[in-house]
């Protein structure tokens, strides 16, 4: 007996399987976009000690670091409407990405701005430059340029968990390859092919960062 | 219907506790020794195993595990193997891990300055006697912490398996949430039982690192 | 019949064609100090001597072992060519007795008793003996260096190649450094170095290369060289320095 491997429901599904690869982008453009908006916040607080919030931080930080993304899914989507804070199946993932990103980007973000040498922020000192411009000039945006790569990795790997998502039925491409298994049995290859979208998908977005990077945080000089 | 007291919920949460610290530490230790072999293709002389190598890396690196344990799975049962899912969990992670592994000490072994390789050639020392008796002793020291916090991301890692069905510590805690409609307290169990398990873990590699980067710049 | 022999060597990095055809003779017992300006290809000689570059033509023959462009016994080659570097690379896992005996216990298949007691006795050539069970980095650059060069000894090499060997050092350890390689050069080894110690050179050396662009331009008797240069191009080079 000789299985034959057939894609022909590639064609059948494809408005589905756009719809599923447009939310996980969204997923992933929102929760990293916010989540580094977080990131840098946090990173902020922790590197100057601002009570309370280094503190709280260093708490959200290191819970979310140290337990799954798919339990903190289930906490906030199953759990949280208990003490009656309901959320749809969308919000659930979208704020648990968005947490899961922040808390990985302020650690990422902290040890660039960390890494600020001393004497620089003395010469930015010696150039009457303000608190906010030496903060903005000579500690975040070369600390960013240091840490994208990190960052960009931690987006991509955050991308790539989002198909757990796909457990509180928020449609995402899993969620849409699950469907589609379904209803056309053929589950390896239904699942085969998601996964080479995933790495295809994992490729553009590296190198749209790498692009971003780059042009906007490195800012290439004009030549 | 079956009433649970809190003690019910939390032995049964630690039966499932025990197979994830279970499947964690066979995922880990088999990736690791899968994860040498990898590497030693992928800092090979010769482009082939080179090549091999970083593909295995990449495609694993590059899709999510739930879909590697699904094509896993679904791939082997197409073969006409019958899987059971603790099974299935144990490999989709430990090829998982081997990948992640391989690069991290890989990055280790790079890391270490071209003039120790060259110092050791200029002493007569073959390929493989520099790698054993100069380059991997450095790169191992510098692989623990890393390798320590990537053991964290392998415990994250198992509560994926719970999706295939391998009744470790997620899919237990699922079970008895839709059992007792406690959804808050249980997921609150589970998420301080992954805390337990990895905390420990992240602190010491931190603290690895910390003792590591203060020996270097001294 | 000399120790070291190249014969039209050439080594090319993509276009760059960095030696043009080197013709190099060293007696043995020789002390030859190569110099030039930067970029001159004389780092990169060095280190085709001892197969750490492989050369696109020609030839090169230490004490009767051949090194052919691509293709050659570079273990033998490299048994009888020691080298010490600018960075001093020694093994930082390593005590410094370590670093001396690791070579000849696994290339020579010396009993831990017998490399022990050549690793002494080289460290106490440099000075060092003291210094046995000391890691890298509680030693000072001139130390480290030293240890590097005791590290290349213990292999009793027919000829010892240094890479501005003092560069890296502190201006107060370079002499420490210098020393050892004079009592070397008075004890008769065989020692092609490159250096930016003119003085140095002209005192120890009994030849000097002069190298530009990828070709040894000039070359003789130290004392004569500096005192008439034979090239425009030497004489500059020499004008530069002061
Ligand atoms: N690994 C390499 N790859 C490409 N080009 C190289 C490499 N090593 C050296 N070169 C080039 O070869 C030329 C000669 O370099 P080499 O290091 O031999 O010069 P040098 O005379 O030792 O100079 P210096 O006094 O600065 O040490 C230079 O143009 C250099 O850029
Ligand atoms: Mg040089």
């Amino acid at each position: 007996m000789t299985y034959q491997f057939d894609f022909s429901f590639i064609y059948e599904y494809r408005a589905m399987l756009a719809h599923g690869i447009a939310y996980t982008v969204y997923l992933t453009l929102v929760g990293g976009t916010v989540g580094t908006l977080i990131g840098t916040v946090g990173a902020i607080c922790r590197t100057w000690d601002i009570k309370p919030f280094a503190g709280l931080y260093q708490c959200y930080v290191e819970l979310f670091r140290n337990t799954p993304f798919l339990v903190q899914l289930f906490l906030i989507f199953f759990g949280l409407p208990s003490l009656g804070i309901r959320m749809s199946e969308g919000q659930a993932a979208i704020l648990a990405i968005i947490l899961n990103v922040g808390a990985y980007s302020t650690e990422i973000i902290r040890a660039g701005l960390q890494a600020t040498p001393k004497g620089q922020i003395e010469a930015a000192q010696s150039l009457a430059f303000t608190r906010w411009q030496i903060f903005f000039y000579v500690m975040l945006r070369p600390a960013l340029r240091k840490v994208w790569p990190a960052l960009s990795s931690q987006i991509v790997i955050s991308m790539l968990g989002s198909a757990v998502c796909s457990q509180i039925s928020a449609e995402e491409l899993t969620f849409v390859a699950n469907f589609i298994q379904s209803r056309n049995f053929r589950a390896f290859e239904t699942y085969f092919l998601t996964t080479a979208i995933y790495f295809a998908m994992a490729f553009l977005i590296r190198q749209s960062l790498n692009l971003i990077g780059r042009y906007a945080i490195v800012r290439r000089p004009l030549p | 219907m079956m009433t649970f007291t809190l003690w019910d919920i939390v032995r049964n949460l630690l039966l499932g506790g025990a197979l994830t610290l279970l499947l964690s530490m066979v995922a880990f230790v088999l990736g690791g020794l899968a994860a040498l072999a990898l590497l030693f293709a992928r800092i090979a002389k010769h482009r082939p195993p080179r090549g091999l190598a970083q593909i295995y890396i990449e495609i694993f690196q590059g899709t999510p595990l739930l879909l590697q344990l699904f094509t896993l799975f679904f791939g082997l049962s197409l073969l006409g193997l019958d899987v059971p899912a603790w099974l299935a969990a144990g490999v989709g992670l430990m090829l998982f891990s081997s990948a992640y592994l391989a690069e991290i000490w890989r990055g280790c072994v790079e890391s270490v300055p071209r003039g120790q390789w060259e110092a050791g050639a200029s002493l007569a020392l073959t390929y493989r006697e520099q790698m054993r008796h100069v380059i991997l002793p450095q790169a191992m020291r510098m692989a623990i912490a890393p390798t320590v916090g990537f053991a964290v991301q392998v415990v994250k890692g198992t509560a994926v398996t719970s999706i295939i069905g391998f009744a470790e510590l997620t899919k237990t805690g699922s079970m008895i949430a839709n059992a007792t409609y406690q959804p808050f307290l249980v997921y609150g169990l589970v998420a301080i039982g992954y805390f337990l398990l990895c905390y420990p873990l992240s602190w010491y590699a931190q603290r690895l690192e910390r003792r590591l980067y203060a020996t270097r710049t001294n | 019949m000399p120790l070291v022999r190249t014969n039209r060597l050439h080594k090319h990095f993509g276009k760059n064609h960095v030696l043009k055809g080197i013709n190099l003779e060293v007696e043995e017992g020789e002390v030859v100090a190569i110099v030039g300006r930067s970029g001159s290809g004389k780092s990169t000689l060095l280190r085709a001597l001892n197969g750490l570059e492989t050369i696109d033509d020609g030839t090169i023959e230490v004490d009767g072992t051949a090194l052919v462009a691509e293709q050659g016994d570079l273990r033998a080659l490299r048994q009888k060519v020691g080298m010490v570097f600018q960075q001093f690379n020694l093994f930082p896992h390593l005590s410094a007795g370590q670093n001396v005996m690791l070579a000849p216990q696994i290339v020579k298949d010396t009993s831990k008793e017998e490399a022990e007691v050549i690793a002494r006795s080289t460290l106490a050539r440099v000075g060092l003996e003291h210094k046995f069970d000391a890691f890298p980095d509680q030693l000072s650059g001139g130390q480290q260096q030293r240890v590097a060069i005791a590290r290349a000894l213990a292999m009793s090499p027919k000829v010892l190649l240094c890479d501005e060997i003092t560069s890296a050092l502190d201006p107060e350890l370079v002499n420490e450094v210098l020393m050892v390689v004079r009592q070397l050069a008075s004890e008769g080894m065989t020692l092609i170095m490159v250096t930016h110690e003119m003085r140095f050179a002209r005192e120890v050396g009994n030849k000097l290369v002069f190298m530009y662009e990828g070709r040894i331009h000039e070359s003789g008797d130290p004392q004569t060289m500096f005192a008439n240069p034979a090239t425009p191009e030497f004489a500059n080079f020499i004008s530069s320095l002061d």
